[in-house]
């Protein structure tokens, strides 16, 4: 029935990821490094909260924005946390995961034709999104040599009369890059010169490890000109239950909510009654968790880099994305080879865009002795790689 | 105190057999530092013990029985429950003593090889303790969780092997 499946979606690659997801979810015993989400299921109080709101009976749609008490606690969280205000009901919207969040901010702005400017390596819905919205990705790659962070001067040559929107995700899945507030300070100058759209993905906002998260909407003048998006899956181990929210002047939230109304109609109560409390109560729980993650990112980076691929520090997320150049293999063999002969899942880092080839994902949610575990098979992976690469050499 | 011993701990606390390596890596410290705190807080008997948490069930050939009994005592002057909290503790059989509010003083916890020999225990020799006025013993059935850990715990991993 190919036949009726349009253009766009027909020639629309599937995702890497999953080709790889395939490869691995066949075998058996293999330590993960490939896991897009927390190691830590959710806080039970928080679980406990939506099976007691069940008990409850609260079974029924809320209104189409989400429920006004969490909407309320939002707008409380945002501003203590990020020093960023927005009115609650005409500035909030819930949504069903960042990722909802994302296609209909770009439906909601991109006129056939206007361009995108996604800088990669990132998160694998922006350009899909892009496309099935009518508008063109303009992908700027960030280097290692500059800590995978987006430099001005790349973005301002990516910048024509099409560019419409900036995606922005800082702390960053999958290099764990982040930019301080000097750095975006600069971007923000040129959103501002070219009246950029700024979509700023900061899912991963309370996973920092080298200082606090700076809101690309706190900075002067921004929050006219960006749609803040947040949620609750990685801060609060929450993946599962598909709650995110975007943060916008009214107009914007306006637009979007009009999607939002008739596709989705409003995003699921149980999870909005647990993201209820995890903002009333899970601080504590959540600061237990990054502290758990920073002490995993140090045994992963360390390891890492003894055994041969250099990595950069990563200052944010669960990953640490490493160079795999001196081992002569492209990312796809790498992560195939290493999966089949020492049984470690990691991600090759070209499904996250062109530039990331060269390099792998690895996550550090995982337990101490599976990271330990797997870094030593990684090690034993390379040696046997240095050794073909000899051989290869001499003969 | 500092907030990196606060941290070592933290991670001790759920796992000492983490190498002091591995320690060093995790918490950015050198291997020495970590070496050096953790015999400072040892002498400091902050780090108390290192303990294995064994459940003796599985193992076949353990019929031990666990009791925690409440006891009743007189407060002596100028040392109040602490000399007979102290007594109490070098009974190799008592596992555990805690003072507690509430309607009795002190919760004794016992092991011992049988019900009969524990019952022994406290009537001989904890009921006849100077000071102790009254004992009532409870007998415990099943463990389901001890010292933060959950004795039948058959939470796997539910995520995906890769994921975005």
């Amino acid at each position: 029935m190919s036949r009726f499946i349009k253009k766009t979606v027909r020639e629309l690659p599937s995702s890497g990821i999953r080709k790889f997801f395939d490869l691995a979810s066949g075998m058996k015993d293999i330590i993960s490094l490939g896991v897009g989400e927390s190691d830590f299921v959710t806080p039970w109080h928080i679980r406990e909260a939506c099976v007691y709101s069940l008990e409850r009976g609260y079974t029924n749609y809320t209104s189409n924005g989400g429920l006004p008490e969490l909407r309320q606690e939002i707008s409380n969280y945002l501003d203590r946390k990020y020093e960023v205000g927005y009115e609650p009901f005409s500035e909030i919207l819930v949504t069903v995961g960042v990722s909802e969040a994302i296609d209909i901010a770009l439906r909601c702005v991109l006129e056939p034709g206007d361009e995108v400017i996604i800088p990669e390596p990132s998160f694998v819905s922006y350009k899909p999104c892009t496309i099935m919205a009518g508008g063109i990705p303009r992908t700027v790659p960030t280097l290692e040599a500059n800590n995978f962070k987006l430099l001005p001067h790349d973005l301002k040559n990516s910048i024509n009369p099409r560019s419409k929107v900036l995606i922005m995700c800082y702390p960053n899945n999958p290099t764990g890059a982040i930019m301080n507030k000097e750095e975006l300070l600069e971007i923000a100058r040129l959103a501002e010169e070219h009246d950029l759209l700024v979509i700023s993905d900061e899912i991963y906002s309370e996973l920092t490890y080298n200082g606090e998260h700076v809101s690309f909407a706190s900075l002067p003048g921004m929050k006219e000109r960006t749609v803040l998006l947040n949620g609750f899956s990685k801060a609060f181990a929450m993946t599962g239950w598909r709650i995110g929210y975007a943060a916008a002047p009214a107009d914007v939230i306006d637009a979007m909510l009009k999607i939002h109304q008739y596709t989705i109609m409003c995003a699921p109560i149980t999870g909005q009654m647990a993201a209820l409390e995890a903002l009333k109560k899970g601080e504590t729980e959540v600061k237990k968790m990054a502290e758990n993650f920073d002490q995993r990112r140090n045994l992963m980076v360390n390891g890492l880099n003894q055994v041969g691929l250099t990595c950069f520090e990563p200052e944010g997320a669960f990953y640490a994305f490493p160079s795999i150049k001196t081992t002569g293999l492209d990312s796809l063999t790498f992560c195939e080879n290493l999966l089949k002969e020492e049984g470690v899942a990691v991600v090759p880092g070209n499904v996250f865009g062109d530039c990331g080839e060269g390099y792998v994902r690895c996550s550090y949610a995982a337990s101490v002795s599976q990271i330990s575990e797997a870094l030593d098979r990684i090690e034993r992976f390379i040696k046997g790689c240095r050794k073909k690469k000899g051989i290869c050499a001499t003969t | 105190m500092e907030d990196i011993k606060i941290r070592l701990l933290q991670v001790l606390e759920q796992n000492h057999r983490v190498s002091t390596k591995t320690l060093a890596t995790m918490l950015k410290v050198s291997e020495e530092e970590v070496k050096e705190m953790i015999k400072e807080m040892e002498e400091a008997k902050i780090i108390l013990g290192y303990v294995t948490l064994v459940d003796w069930g599985k193992t076949g050939d353990n019929d031990n029985v666990t009791a925690v009994i409440d006891v009743k005592v007189t407060p002596q002057r100028d040392v109040g429950f602490d000399t007979i909290a102290e007594r109490i503790c070098r009974f190799p059989e008592v596992k555990s003593v805690y003072l507690m509010s509430g309607g009795y003083d002190l919760s004794v916890m016992i092991e011992g090889t049988s019900m009969k020999k524990v019952a022994f225990f406290v009537a001989e020799k904890l009921a006849t303790l100077e000071n102790v006025q009254s004992t009532a013993t409870h007998f415990v059935l099943k463990k389901y969780k001890q010292d933060g850990i959950t004795f039948e715990d058959d939470e796997k991993d539910h995520r995906l092997v890769v994921s975005p």
